[in-house]
């Protein structure tokens, strides 16, 4: 158990330290830093001697070497725009960002665990085409475009809901259920496709055969065995919320990371930028890891192995 | 590595055959969900390819004794403007229909660029094993520990918004996909007979590979493919949303959303129809794949 874990900590190293190199050669990409930092107006011996006190004429491996160093205490160095530590910022963000996203989460689960267990006990009825039909829509409709109807439907013609950013439990309503409808597609379908898959077994057969009443059957025997991969994809998909929340949080003007980040990148405020992309990456490996521990619980056949 | 545990799936041998090659098609045209997803592509296709035979007006033609008509049918608009114009009385359907251009030309290049590099990578682990396969896979991985949304909006902020750099952004943050998949079929394809025998007769790699085992890689390919295209013109359209799609004058359907947006209430069709579009297209694709996946029978 401990030896897998220790494997899971040391990958989980290797991703944020290619994660620090990405984000390192981002900058480098722009060109000359010193000269998209410095105003305007700044003369060539001005933009010099910012570029020799930064260190950016040094190697590039030492200049890496002090990225990680600080990267690691925590620098990202101050936001050109609000001159302040872009670590403090990025996580002053992060709560809005986590709570839209187990919001969203919670929401898409609840739904689309038993739908997916209805739709396979119910193959070939009108109820399983249903499923199936809002699943294909669900996994089609752009989440933007979905998050802009809401808000004229419910938020600015019936005036049901706040139309934009955070406060109160209402504000989080139409965020977390555009986020959610594309969750809900991916996770119902796979609920369902494995749910047919362990339908055909033996056990279930048995079960069957004793007469115990079918939502037993369907719970106890069928649902406890689709666990892992249903954990899986839940898991991969907060991850990818996580990154991708941009699009909706910016409709919404819901003032999480993603949103704040985009700003960054209009404004080439890379500190904030290059802490942001950091702090994704270990949130999801650190998802990531959870996924694989959860394993061990689920499934007693794995922590033998362990 | 989440999915460690997962069996691998078992690739659907094909025969060289003529005949098996009409039986998917007989198969697709059975299916009455890959029919429509199949009529809904080809709509997309000639909307795109024939964009300026259509006799529309101009796309960038603004106009402001013109602006906010409505559709056609609704009182005030004319059949000049079918779908109506927007906040600068450029034409609604012309912008849509040139817009299906490049959405079709970033997300279609960008799968195929992504399924090159993926196949490769996933073959050569599949294939060789060992360090080769331990390494590609590692690089996997640590890519989707990534928020890849926000990096390829900082990266393509960074090296400009040009439809190039587009495909080349997303073939990077979508090639994983094909590597996973054609990885695990390979690894099993390895094992058969007719690759092991090829093996011995003394095949160089690259032919076992080629001739013995892309092709029965193939049919999977097509199925992520179209799925990939289909996640493609949406991650397209978000970005274009964002500002950081092909840059204006050029129509794109996700910057005629983001301008729409600010006159919904007074102008609703400025946004309804892009968004259909965008909806239509990527449903006529995800049907079409649905109904791929179920004819070459693999698990995605």
């Amino acid at each position: 158990m401990l030896q897998v874990i220790s494997r899971r900590l040391m990958f989980g190293f290797i991703a944020v330290v290619a994660a620090s190199m990405v984000v390192f050669v981002l900058t480098r990409l722009s060109g000359d830093p010193a000269v998209l930092m410095m105003p305007v107006d700044a003369t060539i011996m001005e933009i010099d001697a910012f570029r020799e006190r930064m260190g950016w004429n040094d190697p590039w491996v030492v200049q890496y070497g002090r990225f990680v160093w600080s990267a690691l205490q925590g620098d990202f160095g101050t936001s050109l725009r609000h001159s302040q530590p872009a670590f403090a910022m990025v996580m002053d963000h992060m709560p809005a960002t986590l709570q839209l996203a187990f919001t969203a989460m919670l929401f898409a689960i609840v739904v689309s665990v038993p739908l997916g267990i209805i739709t396979a006990a119910r193959r070939g009825t009108w109820i399983d085409g249903l499923g199936q039909l809002f699943a294909t829509f669900g996994q089609s409709v752009p989440n933007f475009w979905l998050a802009i109807m809401l808000i004229a439907f419910l938020a600015v013609e019936h005036r049901l809901l706040p139309v934009a950013g955070r406060g109160t439990v209402l504000h989080l309503v139409l965020p977390s259920l555009t986020i959610a409808v594309g969750v809900i597609a991916i996770v119902m379908r796979l609920t369902r496709t494995s749910m047919l898959e362990v339908i055909t077994e033996d056990y279930i057969r048995t079960a069957r055969g004793k007469g115990l009443p079918e939502w037993r059957i369907l719970i106890k025997h069928a649902a406890r065995n689709i666990m892992i991969p249903v954990v899986t994809i839940i898991g991969l998909r907060f991850g990818y919320i996580l990154g991708s929340a941009v699009v909706v949080e910016t409709v919404f003007a819901w003032p999480g990371v993603g949103y704040f980040t985009l700003q960054a990148i209009r404004n080439a405020d890379y500190p904030i930028v290059q802490a942001a992309v950091f702090v994704l990456a270990v949130c999801i490996i650190l998802i990531n890891l959870l996924v694989d521990l959860l394993y061990a619980a689920l499934d007693p056949r794995i922590r033998m192995e362990l | 590595m989440s999915l460690d545990t997962a069996p691998a799936p078992q690739p659907t041998l094909v025969g060289r055959s003529g005949r098996d090659r009409w039986r998917s098609l007989r198969l697709l045209a059975r299916n009455p969900q890959g029919i429509i997803g199949l009529v809904l592509v080809v709509l997309v296709v000639i909307t795109a390819v024939g964009a300026p035979y259509f006799g529309l007006p101009s796309p960038t033609k603004q106009s402001l004794l013109e602006t906010f008509m409505p559709p056609m049918w609704a009182e005030g608009g004319s059949d000049a403007h079918v779908l109506g114009t927007d906040h600068l009385g450029r034409d609604v359907l012309s912008r849509i229909v040139y817009g299906t251009r490049i959405s079709v030309m970033v997300a279609l290049g960008a799968a195929i660029a992504a399924a090159i590099f993926g196949v490769i990578m996933g073959v050569m682990a599949g294939y060789y094993g060992g360090r080769v396969d331990t390494f590609i896979m590692r690089v996997v991985d640590v890519q989707l520990a990534f928020p890849l949304l926000l990096l390829s909006l900082a990266v393509i902020a960074v090296l400009g918004p040009s439809i190039t750099n587009l495909i080349i952004v997303m073939a990077i943050t979508s090639w994983v996909t094909y590597a996973r998949l054609v990885r695990g079929l390979s690894l099993s394809l390895r094992q058969r007979e007719f690759v092991q025998a090829s093996i011995a007769l003394g095949a160089t790699d690259w032919r076992t590979i080629f001739r013995h085992m892309l092709p029965n890689v193939y049919p999977t390919i097509v199925a992520i493919f179209t799925f990939e295209v289909a996640r493609n013109l949406l991650i397209e359209a978000a970005l274009s949303f964002l500002g950081l799609g092909v840059q204006p004058p050029t129509p794109t359907w996700g910057r005629m959303l983001a301008d729409g947006r600010n006159y919904m209430m007074i102008a609703q069709w400025v946004i309804t129809y892009p968004g259909m579009a965008i909806m239509l297209s990527v449903l006529g694709i995800n049907m079409l794949g649905d109904a791929i996946r179920d004819i070459v029978d693999v698990k995605l």
